[in-house]
């Protein structure tokens, strides 16, 4: 290895880790499990050491649990939770060396070689680990050892001062079949297999029994692959003296945003939601926030967007401290300089400018959808969020407006001759139709209870011209729309 | 002596008009169409209204996917998304359903909105709300006719015009061409 260094990996496993993220939150007194729907059953996922000392075990059905245990208090399981809370543990993890990664679901992988004289040598440190684990409220079992293959051993299986060679096949992060199968041969130990003759179990096992092997034996290498941390695309100032002028706020968030867009250009990244928070010198703080109607990252364009949210901040005694934040980043590829197109541009700076008025989501464009039904014929999408679509279809004349009906008297399968509708007198002079449309049964709507409808093209002699329609199976006669 | 039909119609660019009466959504949409050939157009009209516009109704017209729609919650957010767009010129067209009678003030700053990004504006209003800002003001009437099979038949009639005389005209949309004709009167 390193010459004369001796290569030292740590294995952290938190065998209860789901059950115990739970538990930091909101301790229980009594039995507590985690359960998770597989194969349409719930079964235990996790539970804690009081649960486990009343016979209840992984896997378990959540049914027989409760039947053993009718005080157990129990929860459904979140798996991203725990991921993200095992992400939070490697990020704490790297206080002890650089090196960490994560292994498997529930356990973390470091490489100390180098760094355990920092805190006084090993067996320090790994009681350090052992001591802050327990003070948070984790269940931790730690190996240290010269491979990451033998760490991982030490952690699952390792008991007092064992040797590799007296744990059982399992340590070997094997397969349960694998396992079973070296069991009936008599295998039990890593030691009993480093003696047996490896040709054999190659050619019944596969390469992948032995590689185990040697992995945790040292003979071949195994790296832990650190994680990268994701770019935060984040900047801040603080200030000798409090400031208050609009202008100031402007000119210092405009040194704030050359350094994120050079950050936000060099991942190729876009800003999509930008927020700008002021602290008071009396600790209040302020947030201006800047939604974008596409992803930006050009400090001359976003800079003057954030002159309304700036001007309507309450300074107090001043600020002396702002930070800049893209909290929402998309993909943006890097672009030709030349190309023409300013047109999009513009209207997508007029949508954000609007947009930090009255709302992103208030702007809206059409967009077909399939239905023959004339309300779900079409969608109305936020314009920041679509993209537009020209997909339309349409065989016979619709209105150009649509509103809710509204009932007016008539009698039969004929258009009535004359009616009143909206507080005026009309006569029927030309009707086209009946068109008619089935609802979708495949989707309850309210309106179409009624069932078929028929529709009519009315053209009254007073010129209005709308469209009716006439329920055959529940009678009466609505106006849903006008023509152009 | 009356005003020529293509002196007013594809409305004055970089300002604001008016049109009322039955038909002024059918006047707005024909408008836009003969206005600009691409380029989107903002159409503003206030969260609470219950009706709406129609896709396939506005196909005839122009692409349906050109129209971008503003919900604004109020009148007042209206109109201040209404000159932000006007004064930027990123859109050829802004249609502005107006529901209470703009005041001197608010007529004129759109108009020098309008004039700013050489947009053109169009208030979508009721009978008698009419501002004096307006450049022009429509009264839009679809009419009915024995004679013909044609649906798209309707009465223009400009009641306020700044630069020049008033006049009326019954017009037809042409879908095939897209283009307003002018048809003559039938004789009484």
């Amino acid at each position: 290895m390193f010459d004369g260094i001796r290569k030292r990996v740590v294995c952290m496993w938190f065998p209860r880790l789901a059950s115990d993220r739970v538990l930091r939150a909101r301790p229980v007194n009594g039995p507590f499990a985690i359960t998770l729907k597989s194969n349409n059953t719930e079964r235990i996922y996790c539970l804690n050491e009081t649960a486990e000392g009343l016979g209840l075990t992984r896997g378990m059905s959540f049914a027989d649990a409760r039947a053993f245990c009718p005080d157990l208090i129990s929860q459904p399981a979140r798996p991203d939770l725990d991921a993200r809370f095992l992400a939070t543990l490697r990020r704490w993890a790297t206080r002890y060396c650089p090196w960490v990664g994560r292994d498997g679901l529930d356990g973390l992988v470091l490489d100390v070689t180098g760094s355990t004289h920092l805190w006084g040598g090993e067996a320090e440190m790994l009681a350090d680990i052992e001591s802050r684990a327990m003070r948070s409220g984790l269940t931790l079992r730690l190996g240290c050892a010269a491979t990451r293959g033998a760490a991982w051993a030490f952690a699952h299986f390792g008991t007092g001062t064992a040797s590799l060679t007296d744990l059982p096949v399992a340590a070997l992060r094997l397969e349960e079949a694998t396992v079973t199968a070296l069991q009936r041969l008599g295998l039990r130990s890593v030691g009993d297999l480093a003696e047996a003759a490896r040709a054999p179990l190659t050619r019944r096992f596969g390469p992948d029994l032995l590689l185990r092997l040697d992995q945790a034996m040292g003979h071949v290498p195994e790296p832990v692959t650190p994680e990268v941390e994701p770019p935060r695309f984040a900047t801040r100032m603080s200030l000798p003296d409090p400031i208050g002028l609009t202008e100031d706020v402007m000119g210092l968030t405009a040194r704030l945003l050359t350094p994120l867009c050079d950050k936000l250009n060099r991942y190729e990244m876009g800003a999509r939601r930008l927020t700008l928070t002021l602290r008071r010198v009396d600790q209040g703080s302020q947030q201006v926030e800047l939604r974008l109607a596409a992803p930006l990252r050009d400090p001359h364009r976003i800079l003057p967007l954030f002159e309304r949210g700036v001007g309507e901040v309450d300074a107090g005694f001043g600020i002396d401290q702002i930070r800049l934040e893209a909290t929402h980043v998309e993909p943006l590829a890097v672009q030709q300089i030349g190309s023409v197109q300013t047109s999009p541009d513009q209207l997508n700076d007029l949508i954000t400018r609007i947009g930090t008025r009255i709302g992103l989501e208030n702007i809206q464009r059409l967009l077909p959808a399939d239905s023959h039904i004339p309300e779900r014929s079409f969608t109305i999408a936020p314009a920041a969020f679509s993209v537009p679509r020209s997909a339309w279809s349409c065989l016979r004349p619709r209105p150009l407006r649509l509103f809710p009906p509204e009932p007016i008297a008539g009698h039969g399968a004929e258009p009535p001759a004359r009616f009143r509708w909206r507080r005026m007198s009309l006569t029927t002079g030309r009707a086209i139709g009946p068109e008619r449309i089935a609802p979708e049964w495949w989707l309850p709507d309210e309106a179409w209870r009624s069932g078929l409808r028929d529709y009519w093209r009315i053209e009254t002699r007073e010129g209005r011209r709308l469209w009716l329609y006439h329920t055959p199976q529940n009678p009466g006669w609505f106006v849903q729309g006008e023509f152009a | 002596m009356r005003v020529d039909f293509h002196t007013v119609f594809p409305l004055r660019r970089g300002r604001v008009h008016e049109a009322y009466g039955p038909g002024s959504v059918g006047f707005a949409v024909m408008s836009f169409a003969a206005m600009a050939a691409s380029g989107a157009c903002l159409w503003i009209r206030e969260g609470w209204l219950s009706d709406t516009l129609t896709p396939q109704g506005l196909l005839p017209f122009f692409d349906p996917a050109r129209v971008l729609l503003a919900r604004p919650k109020d009148q007042t957010d209206a109109l201040a998304v209404a000159e932000e767009a006007l004064k930027d010129g990123a859109v050829p067209a802004v249609i502005i359903e107006i529901t209470r009678p703009l005041n001197l003030r608010e007529g004129r700053r759109l108009q020098l909105a309008a004039k700013a990004g050489g947009t053109t504006g169009l208030c979508l209003i009721s009978e008698g709300m009419g501002s004096n800002a307006a450049e022009t003001r429509w009264h839009v009437a679809p009419i009915f006719t024995t004679q013909s099979e044609d649906s798209t038949l309707m009465r223009w009639e400009i009641k306020k015009n700044k630069s020049g005389t008033n006049g009326a005209w019954n017009v037809r949309w042409d879908s095939k061409t897209r283009r307003v004709h002018v048809v003559s009167p039938v004789g009484e």
